[in-house]
């Protein structure tokens, strides 16, 4: 699939700034629960547990503040303090997403920006690279999109990260 | 004249959907990672464990592709026995070969495994044929993967006088070229990247942006600071801009990648055996454009080595995916040598 170039309207960029940024997190950490939970559960992603992430569109100017618990990902209000902010345009992300892009690369090409715990960062990457198929064919083709064994050898891999 | 050998293709993975990318563009060999300090990308969240690694065996072997297994830091009296357990479960799991550093781990190997199939590491640091023949007769080693920092005439000069096999770096992140005996960032971390597996710990890593622009910090110490739309590299202390009597530049090395796909007709004729391309911590998307382009102009330079002309989508793909956005031919080529 070919993502065309997008460029956002500023006016509406501006709109989206100005709203609250909580009910686009909640539907956010709603499809994350419905379409990552056969993938990855959250009590395997320990490091994230009680930190506060948040991605944000630059050129939407949407961000969504969520958290993850050992049963879900939970919408946040905006705070002061960020454990982990990811930045790009709306398109890397879905570029990404599908695995048409490399990270290193949108970040070398200061595409991507990463602030805060770099450790949490590179684990959300390394994490969302490991997973058998690209999470947004996982939004699309639904949560059973990948084999039983798959999904198997990623939770028992996930569970060693963590006993390491 | 065509040497009998084919050249193969060595590509990385740093996860499960990296080495079947690897494998389905067309990778000869994939080399792995355990997820600890016993090899030299130890990221959080990277490299497989023993489930992931037998399923990548599995595929690649379908595939009819090779899985060497690095096991290319140092081990330290407190925790030889994780490294050697590394070794015992790479015999286990039947990876084609593992990629060593340090003597005492190719003794326990070459003791304990004879039949397991021994390279030698790039972190080995073995840029001379003495070097390479002595890890060959001591421990039977089968294949050198050569530092970057000899040119092509002395390469050949290495392939002449050793019965073991030569394989080169083709593509990728360069560094300052002491592979194997660099310490520097421990300097700043308190970590060497020969003894932890890394030359940043991602824990000591923190990027801000700022009114001045983007800055990168090692430990607290600023390695650089990027203007806007100017291009980043790794929060790597040999790549960062220092202040050095008053000017303020690359004081130690500029980011660049390695392309030394020009080279391939040269190599062939030398006699390489394998091109090797860095990345294990890129993502599938990476090694999967890179590795597509390597098999495409391996397979074009075996077919007519003296017609062989570099594409340009092939240069294409490599520039748009390279650290700096830069290409090198590195130390391979010195008309001066």
């Amino acid at each position: 699939m070919k993502i065309p170039q997008i460029i956002f309207p500023a006016p509406l960029a501006k709109l989206f700034s100005v709203l609250p940024q909580y009910p686009h997190s909640v539907l956010f950490t709603g499809f994350l629960n419905a379409a990552l939970s056969a993938h990855i559960r959250p009590r395997d992603l320990q490091p994230l547990h009680g930190k506060q992430v948040c991605i944000r569109m630059r050129d939407t100017r949407i961000e969504f503040h969520f958290s993850v618990t050992p049963t879900a990902f939970v919408a946040r209000r905006r705070t002061l303090h960020l454990d982990l902010t990811i930045s790009a345009d709306a398109r890397d992300f879905l570029l990404l997403g599908l695995r048409q892009e490399d990270a290193d690369t949108l970040f070398f090409n200061r595409r991507l920006t990463m602030e805060g715990d770099t450790e949490l960062g590179l684990f959300v990457k390394n994490t969302l690279d490991a997973l058998e198929i690209p999470v947004l064919d996982i939004f699309r083709h639904g949560p059973k999109a990948t084999h039983k064994e798959d999904k198997n050898i990623l939770k028992s891999s996930l569970q060693e990260d963590y006993r390491a | 004249m065509l040497p009998d050998a084919t050249m193969e293709l060595v590509c990385p993975a740093g996860n499960l959907p990296s080495l079947k990318a690897a494998v389905d563009n067309g990778a000869d060999c994939v080399y792995i990672g355990f997820r600890d300090a016993t090899n030299a990308r130890n990221f959080p969240g990277l490299n497989f464990d023993e489930a992931t690694a037998r399923e990548g065996l599995r595929y690649a072997h379908a595939h009819e592709t090779k899985v060497l297994l690095a096991l290319n830091t140092y081990p330290q009296a407190e925790n030889w026995q994780r490294w050697q357990s590394a070794v015992d479960q790479a015999a286990a799991l039947g990876v084609d070969a593992v990629i060593l550093a340090d003597v005492g781990l190719m003794e326990y190997a070459s003791k304990t495994y004879p039949e397991l199939r021994l390279h030698l590491s790039v972190q080995g640091s073995a840029t001379n044929y003495e070097a390479i023949n002595f890890f060959h007769e001591r421990f039977g080693i089968q294949r050198a993967v050569l530092p970057r920092v000899l040119a092509l005439a002395q390469v050949e000069q290495v392939v002449n006088n050793t019965p073991v096999e030569i394989e080169l770096f083709g593509f990728g992140g360069l560094c300052v070229m002491v592979e194997g005996r660099c310490a520097l960032s421990s300097y700043v971390t308190g970590e060497s990247p020969n003894t932890c597996g890394v030359c940043s710990p991602a824990k000591a890593v923190r990027w801000q942006q700022t009114p001045q622009g983007l800055e990168s910090r090692l430990n607290g110490v600023l390695l650089d600071r990027y203007e806007d739309g100017e291009n980043a590299g790794y929060p790597t202390l040999c790549k960062g801009r220092f202040e050095v009597n008053g000017e303020t530049y690359y004081a130690i090395e500029e980011p660049a990648s390695l392309n030394a796909m020009e080279c391939l007709p040269e190599m062939l004729r030398i006699g390489i055996k394998a091109i090797k391309i860095e990345g294990r911590q890129r993502s599938p998307a990476y090694v999967a454009q890179v590795t597509q382009a390597w098999r495409q102009a391996i397979d074009a330079c075996q077919r007519a080595p003296h017609d062989f002309k570099v594409a340009a989508a092939w240069s294409e793909q490599l520039s748009k995916v390279a650290e700096g956005r830069q290409h090198t031919l590195g130390a391979y080529h010195r008309p001066w040598k």
